[in-house]
């Protein structure tokens, strides 16, 4: 039987802030028949560049191919695909929780408490808890407060998450870019 | 202060500064006012009225490859821009700088579902290496540069601008844009010593090297690096058929074509040698066959200009990234002169077996209807092995690739990756705009010409001097082909009815004559090549003749058939 190699890869990827990228890049991964999970798009630390974190699941060969076809576009200045264990990763969640099913139970309360969550609205009708901490205990969290039959609704960002490297490989580039820039005219 | 003028006149004078010389086009409503400004600059940019917009982007592809400069199609928005969809995803995938202009809809009523609004760059953003949408007049000068510089540079490709009406009425100054940089785009690469002077050892401790040569060569413009690389370390080499003329078909280094139509010796030493040297090709699954047994036994260095490309079908085991007419010099500089004569001679057996088998039964058959293989041959050498092969796509292709001969550079015009039938007519008028000089030989068939046969109009209107040699077996050949091998001789929905091209060429005043007979063969050959202008040449083929050898799809590259 063939090895499953799939794991869970986070890519990191820097462009510059133009329309119509991110279905450039989306179409990249569904091409290739592999799932996103998830999806943060935001300004980042570098003026004028975009970041996007996907996560998706897929075996190695397959995040090199992946980065590479999203590289290869003309506006995107740099992708990185990354394991768990290379990254500092956190989502948040939100709980809408039922009142009176937290007033009957009170180890929901406890259980949130025990999460570190915080509880950022209470009302007779329902309660809303936040959490922002590694995915598998949101999941974990929710799994349980599930079994309590307490919630109304839950929600999830997707992941973000910056390098443990001590290299800033975007700010490198970029600088070898300059040099580049300066040497062509 | 410079006088205004409209975004339609900035696009004519931002296309000339480009060095535009000839438009192939269609218009239409949302592109009228670029049409209205297009009239005054007549004299400067040719034109060409197409008879269908998929005509016109195979006609700039064409163009292009034989120029080397980059084509240029101008459609309306909606049906004008979807129809040039199997252009733009032919010339993506076929490395052929192309620019687009597709008129739009005027920005206030852009996504409205407007009469002709169709969201162009959507639809084109994954089949092209750029797309965007000029929505402002002040706009043009930068995109048309921006568009041009990304179409050529690194690994060429179609851009498409979708240009708003709003955007040709507007008023703008206009100064023509230079863009010889973009951050995120890096299509000159510097050169990495370490990895030439690696490639360099590996060859220089090569006992049986072989080197796969691709389009990449040419687009590089590095046929001459290719050739002195080549003949300084004795390397012999195999093409694909987008490779084809980048080195003489009698070239002694030059051990035929790769893949699954291609010749027996190249396949089956890409499963002999010790190392294989791929430059400017992209591991096709029609050259590699099964990758679970391609090359297993060989070191594989990969020469591309497109980083992506590496590792992408094929780990190799050393990438050299760069534009081969730097890469290649640089690697040929440390390459000792050296002489691999037993291992070329390996290749002779092969070539000996397949002529033995196949070509001289396809070039010399003294009785029975035409063979494909004939006519093209004889067509190439009364045109000197000097002229540009265009092909269709299916066994007229295949053909044309195998007995074409070549002597000069860019003399392939072919939809290698695609396989786009319907790409030939109108990719031969485009090659005869990009040289005007040299004889335009398509070959396509019956089924292939009717799917953009209206071009004969163009060609009628511009005089184009296409030698259209049609080769009709009452066929779609190639499916027939794979009907009779893969499912059992059930030939289901292949055999043709068939109009009289004769009288059709006539039609359009395209002088035409049909041959049925081989002893008529050479005098109507040199009658075509001898009539000035277009020409059609019917030749009656065998109905169910075959493309050999071929390795069946997903088989082993050096297990090819050479007879059914």
């Amino acid at each position: 039987m063939e090895q499953d190699t799939t794991k869970l890869y986070t890519f990191l990827i820097y462009s510059e802030n133009v329309p119509g990228l991110l279905s450039q890049i989306t179409a990249v991964f569904t091409r290739r028949q592999v799932n996103i999970e998830s999806l943060n798009v935001c300004a980042s630390s570098t003026p004028g560049a975009h970041k996007y974190t996907v996560t998706a699941y897929c075996d190695e060969r397959m995040a090199r191919i992946l980065t590479s076809q999203v590289e290869k576009r003309i506006d995107v200045l740099q992708a990185h695909f990354y394991t768990d264990e290379e990254l500092f990763i956190n989502e948040t969640a939100l709980f809408k929780l039922s009142t009176p099913a937290m007033m009957k139970n009170r180890e929901v309360s406890s259980l949130v408490r025990s999460y570190d969550a915080r509880i950022i609205e209470v009302n007779s009708t329902y309660s809303v808890v936040e959490i922002t901490c590694f995915p598998d205990v949101i999941i974990s969290l929710f799994d349980q407060l599930k079994k309590m039959d307490c919630v109304l609704q839950f929600v999830r960002s997707g992941r973000i998450c910056i390098t443990k490297s001590r290299v800033e490989h975007l700010d490198e580039w970029l600088a070898v870019r300059e040099a580049k820039r300066k040497a062509t005219k | 202060m410079s006088e205004k003028i409209t975004g339609a006149e900035a696009l004519m004078r931002a296309l000339e500064h480009e060095g535009v010389d000839v438009l192939f086009g269609y218009p239409g409503g949302s592109i009228m006012p670029t049409y209205d400004a297009l009239y005054d600059h007549k004299k400067t940019l040719n034109h060409i009225l197409v008879r269908h917009e998929q005509g016109a982007v195979h006609a700039a592809q064409g163009y292009a490859r034989v120029s080397g400069k980059v084509g240029c199609a101008i459609v309306t928005s909606g049906p004008g821009a979807t129809n040039t969809v199997t252009g733009i995803a032919d010339a993506m995938i076929d490395s052929t700088p192309m620019v687009v202009i597709c008129g739009q809809v005027g920005v206030a009523m852009l996504g409205t579902d407007a009469f002709q609004e169709v969201d162009v760059v959507g639809v084109t953003s994954p089949i092209s290496k750029w797309s965007y949408q000029i929505r402002r007049a002040e706009d043009v000068a930068w995109a048309v540069a921006r568009a041009f510089y990304i179409a050529k540079s690194g690994r060429p490709g179609p851009v498409v601008l979708d240009f708003a009406k709003n955007a040709q009425t507007g008023m703008v100054e206009f100064e023509p844009a230079e863009v010889d940089f973009i951050r995120s785009y890096d299509p000159d690469p510097d050169l990495n010593m370490t990895d030439i002077e690696r490639a360099a050892k590996m060859i220089n401790n090569s006992v049986k090297p072989f080197v796969l040569v691709g389009q990449g060569v040419e687009l590089g413009n590095a046929t001459e690096e290719l050739r002195t690389f080549l003949e300084k370390a004795d390397l012999p080499c195999g093409t694909t058929f987008m490779g084809l003329s980048t080195i003489p078909s009698d070239h002694r280094l030059n051990m035929g074509i790769l893949g699954m139509h291609g010749n027996l010796g190249p396949n089956v030493m890409t499963n002999q040698c010790d190392l294989l040297i791929a430059v400017g090709m992209r591991f096709d699954d029609r050259v590699t066959g099964n990758l679970a047994t391609y090359a297993k036994q060989a070191k594989i260095i990969h020469f591309d200009i497109d980083h992506a490309e590496f590792n992408k079908n094929v780990p190799v085991d050393l990438k050299v990234w760069g534009n081969c007419k730097e890469t290649l010099a640089a690697v040929t500089k440390l390459l000792d002169t050296s002489k691999h004569t037993s291992w070329i001679e390996g290749f002779k057996p092969y070539a000996e077996k397949e002529y033995e088998k196949v070509i001289d039964k396809a070039l010399h058959p003294t009785e029975g209807p035409l063979l494909m293989g004939e006519v093209i041959r004889k067509v190439s050498e009364a045109a000197h092995n000097e002229g540009i092969m265009v092909t269709d796509v299916g066994q007229n292709q295949l053909m044309a690739c195998r007995y074409f001969k070549f002597t000069q550079k860019r003399s392939v015009v072919t939809s290698g990756g695609l396989g786009t039938m319907g790409f030939g007519l109108p990719a031969a008028i485009g090659a005869t705009f990009g040289a005007p000089d040299r004889t335009v030989c398509l070959f396509v068939g019956d089924g292939g010409l009717q799917m953009t046969i209206q071009e004969l109009g163009t060609i009628m209107e511009q005089g184009a001097p296409v030698k259209i040699i049609l080769l009709n077996n009452n066929f779609l050949g190639n499916v027939r082909q794979w009907q009779e091998m893969f499912f059992a001789h059930r030939y289901s929905f292949t055999p043709m009815v068939n109009p009289n091209y004769e009288l059709i060429a006539k039609g359009y005043g395209i002088p035409a004559k049909t041959v049925i007979e081989r002893k008529d063969l050479d005098a109507a050959i040199a009658e075509m090549l001898a009539t000035p202008g277009p020409y059609l040449l019917q030749c009656a083929i065998k109905e169910e003749d075959n493309v050999l050898p071929m390795t069946p799809p997903g088989a082993n590259i050096d297990e090819m058939l050479l007879e059914l």
